[in-house]
């Protein structure tokens, strides 16, 4: 388990889903990955194949058609990974919800591991948020929510489960 | 007691294991290189290593409606050839008589191995993405196999065999303008052989999102970019051995020096490449292929064959 974290933690590679978002904290996401920050020297690189991924990042509201598509692409994300909501729209839609279109917040139906707050962050807050996040699971204080799945008995989880599938 | 031997030399040194440390050095070095033109820090020594650890203890995802066989077989199959190619180079540049006459033909087929693995899983995994890399791969390659296999007949011509061990006894190619000449076509080569930019279309990650690769993950996926990292450690070898063979003579430490020295020169070039071009449309490179390089390539046969 904890070969698992190191070896995760060690080489990261985040694929960034963009859905109906306003598009500020996407372009905060390419300018943290940009040579200014350099990211690559902790290892973290943008992939363009969802199935090259350890993180999912995800930014903006999901209207009802994408939520579909968001829950798709997150089944297709092989095993041990890591969801970060980017931005304050992933955890309460922020002035999004009240929208027509506005179905739930995403991390109803999406496991998010942790929330970078911001409208937008900036890049040294993302930043900032991931080697949180890195110390968290080398410490222990903090498990992919993927990993919970497997511990945590069908039984205790299941009214939530059944309530946002 | 030979067998098991050989197998040894396959598994540790100069097999799997050296050229698996090799080429993840070498793909780090490149890596350092990009950051540094980019003016950045760029990633630790052991990033490589890190990078194909964590995909060991990745899931493997196999496409529902793929050859699943043949998917997860290709990614052994470039392993393995390009394995063998590199102990093929380091059995003749250890002891210039151990290997058999006719295996720089056989390395030119090994070394062919590993885009046609890219090829077949991307073709088994069945997404319209990673059949549109694989068909660029395969355009690609029929585009730079002739001037390759063109350029490599002048130290042939030359040292009179077809032999690595008697090419790398024999005067340096690089020392007559057929030879320069083959040099540069073979470099252009090289850099489409290890598909990096201006090359890189059957990955291009802006528009293919990954091309021939994008289904892989897991394991499968760390044996595919184990295999690329060997190819950019064996190939400038392969190019060393071939034209500046003769170069290296003198004691072992001074081979040693001036042997990495010229093999550190040929990556770096190709790294400077990569970093100072933009990637050309496929038709372009068949092109750039099919003309200009294969003319150069016949010119220096024909002064080889001449006797320049």
């Amino acid at each position: 388990m904890i070969n698992t974290i190191n070896a995760l933690t060690r080489s990261l590679n985040v694929f960034h889903l963009a859905g109906s978002a306003c598009n500020n904290c996407d372009i905060e996401i390419l300018d943290a990955l940009t040579p200014r920050y350099d990211l690559e020297r902790f290892g973290i690189t943008l992939v363009g194949s969802i199935r090259h991924a350890d993180v999912l990042l995800v930014s903006g509201v999901f209207n009802r058609k994408a939520a579909i598509r968001a829950k798709e692409l997150l089944a297709q994300i092989p095993r041990p990974y890591l969801v970060l909501g980017i931005g304050g729209c992933p955890c309460t839609g922020l002035m999004f919800q009240n929208s027509y279109n506005w179905d739930r917040p995403p991390s109803d139906y999406m496991n998010i591991d942790a929330f970078v707050p911001g409208c937008p962050p900036k890049p040294e807050a993302i930043i900032s948020a991931v080697v949180k996040v890195i110390e968290g699971l080398r410490s222990g204080a903090l498990v992919p929510r993927c990993l919970q799945d497997q511990t945590v008995t069908a039984g205790a989880r299941a009214p939530g489960a059944a309530e946002t599938a | 007691m030979k067998g098991s031997m050989v197998i040894l030399e396959f598994l540790l040194f100069p097999g799997l294991l050296f050229t698996a440390v090799a080429g993840l050095l070498t793909s780090w070095v490149d890596r350092k290189v990009t950051a540094w033109v980019q003016m950045r820090v760029g990633p630790p020594l052991l990033q490589p290593f890190y990078d194909i650890r964590k995909l060991f203890i990745k899931e493997t995802c196999v496409p529902e409606s793929g050859a699943i066989g043949m998917f997860l077989l290709a990614p052994l199959l470039g392993l393995a050839a390009v394995t063998l190619a590199s102990m093929i180079l380091w059995r003749t540049l250890l002891d210039s008589e151990a290997t058999f006459v006719g295996d720089l033909i056989v390395l030119i087929y090994l070394l062919v191995m590993p885009a046609l693995a890219v090829m077949l899983g991307s073709f088994a995994s069945r997404n319209p993405l990673a059949s549109l890399g694989g068909s660029r791969e395969v355009k690609l390659m029929i585009a730079y196999e002739l001037p390759l296999v063109l350029a490599l007949l002048v130290p042939v011509i030359q040292a009179g065999s077809i032999r690595l061990g008697d090419l790398l006894v024999s005067p340096a190619p690089v020392t007559s303008l057929p030879g320069v000449l083959a040099l540069l076509v073979c470099i252009a080569c090289m850099q489409a052989k290890l598909t990096l930019v201006p090359f890189d279309m059957p990955e291009a990650e802006t528009e293919l999102s990954g091309g021939a690769l994008i289904e892989y993950s897991g394991p499968p996926l760390a044996m595919f970019k184990l295999t690329r990292a060997m190819m950019l450690f064996t190939m400038p070898m392969l190019l060393l051995v071939l034209f500046f063979g003769g170069l290296l003579n003198g004691p072992a430490w001074k081979q040693l020096l001036i042997g990495f020295l010229l093999w550190f020169v040929l990556v770096a070039l190709t790294i400077v490449i990569r970093n100072t071009t933009p990637r050309v449309r496929i038709d372009q490179a068949v092109r750039f292929f099919w003309g200009p390089v294969s003319l150069v390539a016949l010119v220096a046969v024909t002064l080889a064959w001449l006797g320049w």
